[in-house]
């Protein structure tokens, strides 16, 4: 369960986001405009900050940098109708961690958040093996083992297994696989992600009683291991 | 505003009325100063000459007495050009001379000093003959008084010569400023005046408009050029304005009326909560066509509206083209075709990088799409090389390629060409990619290759920047091509 911040305007995507949040689980508190949303951010020790950029009396980056000029360094998902590459960077730069286009799926954004909420707080904090039922993945030896059979992989498709191992039982959309594993930022009209994973699902789950890979309709995909 | 209070305010009416007083001031200064030095000058000279007369008079009279004195002054006076004399007893009795008549002061201070008298010659003895004179009187021993004097007809002549350049000049200031004032309103202030009246045409919504050009490249064609050019960056930003609004009314109306219908059907006809929910599933999926329709346009215009020299940094065109060979490749694979890279050479292009991406991705989602070929694999080729002054990239497929009449239409939005329509896609995947050929200061072309077709863009070579040389990236640019090379 997590502890979510939303700082939105407008009150319908607002009571949107807040209710989806807490069907999901999360308990999540609504600001309506940057001040109040900077305070509360202060105030209360939450897991996740969801914040729209355009804000009244404060803006969203400007809330961000407030924070993380006073050493508040809670992971950020920013919200933006602006879904330009550049106002991409410029949200990143302002020290967000993530930055989802207007209008966005709800299952892209519980993926995103849950994410944030799972990344390593330090460098310290990464592990060096992922493991998910009999699939090891070992960073620093670039191996992967599926019981005791090594399984060879190209580079990127070491870089996709790892992504999605560092997130195992997450859903991770295709649209977070192409920004982290490719660093993309376009919108494409194919099925090219699908490609690379069914490619990845035949080294890693061809030939083996449970498949670990799995795609969840409508959202993306998640490795996880379903004995469990 | 009254007519003179417009005519006082215009510029031409000001830079003559500047005109006529500097010159006037001016000239005025410079006459007066040739005036008083000529006047001082010939002045010098007539009291010399007349010193040097009395002087050699009074030699005369010491050697040879009143009768030489008197004859020297009769012979002297009979000379047509002759200083004026004059001769008197201690009783003022005129002995000798050529002064008919004169005020008598003069004679009784004999002081010695210059004076300016006015008098009669004689034998000229009317009223008008009165001229001017300087003379000095002289008293000799025995009560004798000798007057010696300078006519100043001559000077006066050239005084009234000076008056009279004075006057030419002054008509010839005026003259010329009025020629001034007619070159300053007419042809410049007229150019001026027509700028003005063009822009205001333009303003009230003639944007076709533009300014004359004369030809003469002075600086009103130059502004008249630059602000043309304005106008003409000005219509193709409202131009793609109204296509987006065009195209939202146009081709997102059908899709949201198709949206309408489809509620209005589901909440009519009773379907029960799996009929619900799948016609909630197609609005779902009907809104999100409709948005991508949205991201694409307001793309298109973004990208349309960009300042070329934003955010472009030099990048490796052979690592771009590996990335998304590796991101695409196995796409292609799967569809039974085979995705080749052709770089030759090591390219490195002044660009958006995250554009330039996009544009590769529409164009081989297009090659996909819709350049297969009718008989065996599909086969894309990406390729990069150098021609001339710019930097190739190319998209090739071995399909039916387009028709030439089609070549133009298909990068307009929503252009989807009959065969095509089957297809899913917005029809605005080239559109963008032309948008951003032209930020890149470059072209989308088409060319058949027969068979299949090349899609092509060029870009900016780093280091070989024209356009751009001036804000300061062509500098650093080149610096990192050099360390390259090394």
């Amino acid at each position: 369960m997590l502890r979510i911040l939303v700082i939105e305007d407008d009150p319908e995507a607002a009571s949107y986001l807040v209710k989806g949040l807490t069907e999901l689980g999360h308990t999540a508190d609504h600001a309506a405009d940057g001040q109040n949303g900077l305070q509360m951010a202060f105030d209360s020790d939450y897991d996740i900050l969801v914040v729209d950029r355009m804000l009244p009396k404060m803006d969203g980056l400007s809330v961000i940098k407030e924070l993380r000029r006073e050493q508040n360094h809670t992971p950020v998902l920013i919200l933006s109708a602006l879904g330009q590459v550049d106002d991409r960077v410029k949200g990143l730069k302002a020290g967000g961690d993530d930055y989802l286009p207007k209008p966005y799926a709800f299952t892209e954004l519980q993926a995103r958040v849950e994410a944030l909420a799972r990344r390593p707080k330090s460098a310290s904090q990464v592990e060096t093996t992922y493991t998910v039922g009999d699939l090891t993945l070992d960073r620093m030896a670039h191996s992967c083992r599926r019981g005791d059979v090594e399984i060879p992989l190209q580079p990127r498709e070491f870089r996709l297994l790892e992504y999605l191992m560092q997130h195992a039982g997450q859903v991770v959309t295709r649209t977070m696989l192409l920004e982290n594993v490719w660093e993309y930022h376009f919108d494409p009209q194919t099925n090219v992600i699908d490609v690379h994973i069914s490619r990845l699902r035949s080294k890693i789950d061809k030939g083996f009683d449970t498949p670990l890979l799995h795609t969840i309709r409508g959202a993306g995909y998640t490795i996880r291991d379903a004995t469990h | 505003m009254t007519r003179l209070t417009r005519f006082t305010r215009t510029t031409a009416f000001k830079l003559s009325l500047l005109y006529i007083a500097v010159f006037t001031v001016m000239s005025g200064f410079l006459l007066l100063y040739i005036s008083r030095s000529t006047d001082n000058l010939m002045s010098e000279q007539v009291v010399q000459s007349v010193d040097t007369e009395m002087k050699g008079l009074a030699d005369i009279y010491v050697r040879g007495g009143i009768r030489e004195l008197v004859e020297t002054i009769d012979r002297r006076s009979r000379h047509p050009d002759a200083s004026l004399y004059l001769l008197t007893d201690f009783a003022g009795n005129a002995l000798v001379g050529n002064i008919a008549r004169l005020p008598t002061v003069v004679l009784e201070e004999a002081d010695g000093d210059l004076r300016r008298v006015r008098y009669t010659r004689f034998g000229q003895d009317t009223e008008d003959a009165e001229r001017q004179a300087m003379v000095r009187t002289f008293e000799l021993r025995g009560g004798f008084r000798l007057l010696v004097g300078r006519d100043l007809g001559d000077q006066l002549r050239f005084s009234n010569l000076l008056g009279n350049a004075l006057r030419l000049w002054l008509a010839a200031v005026i003259a010329m400023a009025a020629i001034t004032w007619i070159f300053v309103s007419r042809r410049v202030l007229k150019r001026i005046d027509e700028i003005s009246a063009t822009s205001r045409r333009i303003m009230h919504g003639d944007l076709s408009e533009r300014l004359s050009i004369a030809g003469n490249d002075d600086e009103f064609d130059r502004l008249a050029v630059n602000l043309n050019a304005m106008l003409d960056r000005i219509v193709i930003l409202m131009q793609s304005m109204k296509d987006v609004t065009d195209n939202i009314a146009h081709d997102l109306k059908t899709p949201l009326t198709r949206l309408q219908t489809r509620i209005e059907t589901a909440l009519r006809v009773e379907k029960g909560e799996a009929g619900y929910k799948a016609a909630l599933q197609a609005t779902l999926d009907e809104t999100d066509q409709l948005l991508r329709i949205f991201n694409a346009l307001l793309r298109i215009a973004r990208v349309e509206s960009m300042a070329p020299a934003t955010e472009m940094e030099p990048a490796s065109l052979n690592e771009l083209i590996a990335e998304i060979s590796d991101l695409y490749g196995p796409l292609v694979e799967d569809e039974g075709g085979h995705l080749e890279v052709d770089l030759p050479e090591k390219l490195e292009a002044e660009c958006n990088k995250d554009l330039i991406i996009q544009v590769l991705v529409n164009l081989i989602e297009n090659a996909l799409k819709y350049g297969r070929p009718e008989t065996g694999d599909i086969h894309i080729r990406l390729s990069g090389w150098r021609e001339g002054e710019r930097v190739m990239l190319a998209v090739t497929d071995n399909g039916q390629g387009i028709l030439e009449k089609d070549q133009d239409r298909v990068t307009d939005r929503f252009v989807r060409l009959e065969e095509s329509r089957s297809e899913p896609g917005t029809g605005l995947g080239l559109s963008l990619v032309k948008a951003v050929a032209r930020l890149h200061g470059g072209e989308l072309r088409f060319m058949n290759e027969a068979p299949g077709l090349s899609a092509r863009i060029d870009l900016t070579p780093v280091g070989k920047d024209s356009s751009r040389s001036d804000d300061g990236d062509g500098g650093t640019t080149g610096g990192e091509e050099r360390s390259d090379g090394s």
